[in-house]
């Protein structure tokens, strides 16, 4: 079983190294930024939610590299805290979506027929409505907040995810291999998971990865609008929103600190995607 | 033609039937191949008169493609080029704009997959007519009048509907007939055609090599016949000159080509294709496996190391060609083989 | 198809109503204690006692004539509200396609055609383009250009068609940024592609000048995958806007869709998320129209021999 693992994550790291010197820099971003998510509120060397208005706009001083913002708070401290929310809302999107593309295309490809159309034809409807769009309905709805908006973003990429993944789920149910082993008797659920699924796996990280950068910046528009995480609590799309005012007012050091995390994050993300998807599609020949 | 004559000497090398047409000589091409320069031609001369067709023979990699893109200026951006190619008396190579793109009037080139060669997303009628509207100002009009009695001399009938189609429209071996029509509209003096039928299924083959021979004797075309297959070119070709590695090795009146072969390779290329009428227990391949320039030696005869004739002399330096019997050959040991190879082809 | 996705779409939206918890009296006053004989008005107005489809009947025939409701905050007509605030999103959601349309696809050719420094310049731009959501680059130019330089106001509305070109330049700017480096990015990959392929070689083989191989054989088939990765990106607009918009203090249709979700007045969610979606859909269905008419292999399934 531990020998499993390791030569899981062996692959991982082989095909993480034919990424590339710009595939694992970003790596090492991404990492370094999931790091900050878990341990962050450990890490914040002041409180991040405690306000103390008479250091408002305070400019850096001291150990505090990046000044205080509109209330008072540690900027640097916040942005720390702000890793967790900025990062696992998206990564919770990815999952729900993800999860949920594989299973809708797997079935789609697997079945065909009626099934294969009645699924294409519910997700095709699933286009007409953006993200964002969705995630603003659904906090009209249901109230402002993480959990609505994650969900609506999840349902608005479902599509997209699903309609890639069904096409190589198709290619590779067409593989011979797979009449090969119906022909032995092996179950439908049983191919899916143990060929069907591990042979479409490089397309679905680098869909994943992708779809990463979609959600975290869609969920920080929405948490910007105050749709989303709900201020007082960290969060980089809240911050600049909060902070905004300080760019008239001459104290521009919040926002901006804000905004550059997301666009780091972003960036490497991006790039690593879309090395991981030229590789998984250099391997599907 | 009403394209306006130009004093030079484009034109007037078709005026004696003597005098070369198109003439390689010591043709040379190396390329970037994964960031090295490599030889893809070595030594190529050839010569075409006006209204011969000549056969290009080989095996892939041989260099029978380049050796027509060579000489249609058509080679990827960074080959350097070695040696000459004159058509008349100008030297293509240094052709450039306006010049060369008269010189594209006179050098036709039709390509082996049509549906590859062939814009898809516009119509027939103006894949036909764009030469001739744009090289030789004919009113929209009249080039459409000639397209359609083009497509009849091939064998399309309902010109007028088939110009408005779009190739998807089309068969594969309609899309070939409607590529050689558009390359004979502008009237050209010479046909450089790579491999034009290898794409076609056999039937269709015969159909198209059938038109395009028909088309070629009546308007007086050179052509440049290039095909892996060595019975088809010597069917059709008055002589037929046979690469491989990147250089000609034979060159030869078609007709001798079988009974007085004058290079091994050529001799091992006829008695290797399957024969109906023969039966034999096992099928004659060439051991060993084609090399193209890059790969091949260059200090001696690059077929050596495959040949069952070679000899110390084969592989003490690179052969030249040498002109014997009306042909041409780059074989060390021509001389003393020349009777045995005929033997051989025949099995 | 797309149509039938609309018609789920209104569906959807419509069922808004009875999706929120509570009843739908509940979510039409958005939670607020109502006079007395309010309730009769918005059972009567929305026919509630009635069917479940009645409903989305009577609401979807309203909303086709242009009657979208009252808005539970403003007490005035939906279709009234929206109507002033249109042409602030459509001249935004314009502008930043304009600057997408030119520079975007502008830059792509260019640097499809031309290998060389112009070109790893603009692989490098759009690929930090690309990961600037339109809030943050807001901030960016308003820091850049409204504050520290003062070319462009920071806020708001103008006033006249001139002034208005001058207070939607940055929004349009922070909307069009990403949509601009892909664009820009696939336009490249799709005229590098068709570059290569075997009947530009045909056309240059026969004489054709440059300009016109360009022309007539590289970007006409490029275009299709140009158009539509064009088409898909402005649609998206019309959600980004709402984001741009609250940035720059502008007052269009995505900055009062947000407070009125906020303010959970269901009736104007409703209806400007019907508009939106009507529009986001017909912005699709334009992009493959051309499409259509640019290749026609796409528009022609069955095809004569």
């Amino acid at each position: 079983m531990a020998a499993g693992d390791a030569s899981t994550f062996r692959r991982g790291l082989a095909l993480l190294r034919a990424t590339g010197p710009v595939g694992i820099a970003s790596a090492v971003v991404i990492a370094a930024a999931t790091l900050t998510a878990v341990f962050g509120p450990l890490l914040a060397p002041d409180d991040p939610d405690l306000p103390n208005l008479s250091l408002s706009w305070a400019g850096p001083v001291g150990g505090h590299l990046l000044g205080y913002d509109f209330q008072g708070r540690d900027v640097l401290s916040r942005l720390l805290a702000g890793a967790q929310s900025s990062m696992l809302g998206p990564l919770a999107v990815v999952v729900l979506s993800v999860a949920a593309g594989t299973l809708l295309a797997v079935t789609a490809a697997w079945r065909r027929g009626i099934s294969d159309t009645a699924i294409s034809s519910g997700l095709n409807i699933l286009f007409a409505f953006p993200g964002i769009l969705l995630a603003i309905f659904a906090a009209a709805i249901f109230g402002a907040g993480l959990p609505a908006a994650a969900i609506a973003l999840s349902i608005a990429y479902l599509p997209y995810v699903a309609r890639v993944l069904r096409g190589a789920a198709l290619k590779e149910r067409g593989q011979p291999y797979v009449a090969a082993l119906e022909v032995q008797g092996a179950s439908a659920t049983a191919i899916c998971l143990r060929h069907v699924v591990p042979n479409i796996w490089p397309l679905i990280v680098a869909q994943a990865t992708i779809l990463f950068g979609y959600a975290m910046v869609d969920l920080a528009a929405i948490s910007f609008l105050g749709l989303g995480v709900q201020p007082p609590t960290a969060n980089w799309g809240v911050m600049i929103a909060e902070n905004q005012d300080g760019l008239l007012l001459g104290h521009p050091l919040p926002a901006v600190a804000a905004g550059l995390c997301i666009v780091t994050v972003v960036i490497a993300v991006n790039l690593l995607g879309e090395r991981l998807s030229a590789q998984a599609q250099a391997a599907r020949g | 033609m009403s394209d306006p004559a130009p004093a030079d000497s484009l034109a007037s090398a078709g005026a004696a039937s003597a005098l070369p047409l198109l003439e390689a000589a010591g043709l040379t091409v190396l390329l970037e191949v994964n960031g090295a320069r490599r030889a893809v031609l070595r030594d190529v001369s050839l010569t075409l008169r006006p209204g011969e067709a000549v056969g290009l023979v080989g095996e892939s990699g041989s260099g029978k493609s380049m050796t027509a893109r060579a000489m249609g200026r058509l080679l990827p951006a960074g080959a350097e080029v070695r040696g000459s190619i004159r058509f008349g008396s100008t030297d293509v190579g240094e052709l450039s704009g306006a010049d060369l793109r008269r010189y594209r009037t006179r050098v036709a080139m039709i390509f082996q997959d049509p549906r590859a060669h062939v814009n898809p997303v516009r119509r027939i009628g103006d894949f036909m007519t764009e030469a001739l509207r744009t090289n030789h100002e004919v009113s929209r009009g009249e080039a459409r009048r000639r397209a359609a009695d083009m497509l009849a001399q091939v064998g399309i009938e309902d010109g007028a509907r088939r110009l408005q189609q779009y190739p998807y429209q089309m068969s594969g071996g309609m899309l070939q007939r409607v590529m050689i029509a558009a390359a004979l509209l502008t009237g050209p003096s010479l046909l450089l055609a790579d491999e034009p039928t290898t794409a076609l299924d056999v039937t269709t083959q015969a159909e198209v090599m059938a038109i395009l021979d028909g088309l070629r004797r009546q308007s007086g075309l050179a052509m440049l016949f290039i095909t892996h297959d060595l019975e088809l070119a010597a069917a059709i070709c008055d002589r037929t000159a046979v690469m491989y590695a990147g250089q000609i090795v034979e060159v030869r009146a078609s007709s001798l080509l079988h009974s007085d072969p004058l290079h091994p390779y050529t001799a091992a290329l006829a008695a290797a294709r399957p024969d109906i009428v023969r039966s034999a227990r096992r099928l004659r391949a060439i051991p060993g496996r084609p090399l193209s320039a890059f790969e091949a030696p260059v200090a001696e005869c690059a077929f050596a190391p495959r040949c069952t004739y070679a000899g110390d002399v084969c592989r003490a330096a690179w052969p030249g060609l040498v002109e014997l019997g009306g042909g041409m050959s780059r074989c060390a040991r021509v001389h003393e083989l020349r009777g045995q190879l005929q033997a051989a082809s025949d099995g | 198809m797309l149509i039938a996705s609309l018609l789920v779409a209104s569906f959807v939206i419509f069922a808004a109503l009875y999706l929120a918890p509570g009843n739908p009296i509940a979510a039409l006053s958005g939670g607020r204690p109502l006079p007395p004989g309010s309730v009769q008005v918005l059972e009567q107005r929305y026919h509630l006692n009635e069917p479940f489809g009645a409903q989305y009947w009577y609401w979807l025939d309203n909303a086709l004539h242009g009657n979208l409701g009252v808005s539970i905050t403003l007490r005035e007509n939906v279709s009234t509200l929206i109507a002033s605030r249109i042409w602030t999103t459509a001249g935004l959601v314009l502008y930043a396609s304009v600057i997408i349309v030119v520079l975007g696809i502008g830059l792509g050719v260019v640097s499809g055609l031309r290998p060389g420094v112009f070109d790893t310049g603009v692989l490098v731009v759009t690929a930090v383009l690309a990961a600037i959501p339109a809030f943050v680059a807001a901030i960016a130019l308003i820091l850049v250009f409204a504050v520290r330089l003062g070319w462009f106001p920071a806020l708001g509305n103008g006033t006249s068609f001139l002034s208005n070109v001058r207070h939607f330049t940055l929004p349009a700017l922070a909307l069009a940024a990403v949509s601009l480096a892909i664009v820009a990015r696939v336009t490249r990959a799709s005229v590098r592609q068709e570059a290569e392929r075997e009947h530009v070689q045909t056309a240059v083989s026969r004489g054709i000048p440059a300009r016109q191989v360009i022309r007539r054989h590289i970007l006409r088939n490029a275009a299709v995958p140009i158009t539509t990765i064009t088409g898909i990106t402005i649609a998206s607009l019309i959600a980004v806007a709402a984001v741009v918009e609250i940035a720059f203090s502008l007052n269009g249709l995505g900055a009062y869709l947000v407070q009125a979700a906020e303010t959970k007045d269901i009736a104007v969610v409703q209806g400007i998320s019907l508009l939106l979606v009507t529009a986001f859909v017909v912005v699709n269905l334009l992009t493959d129209l051309i499409c259509a008419v640019l290749d026609p292999r796409l528009a022609l399934r069955d095809s004569p021999r």
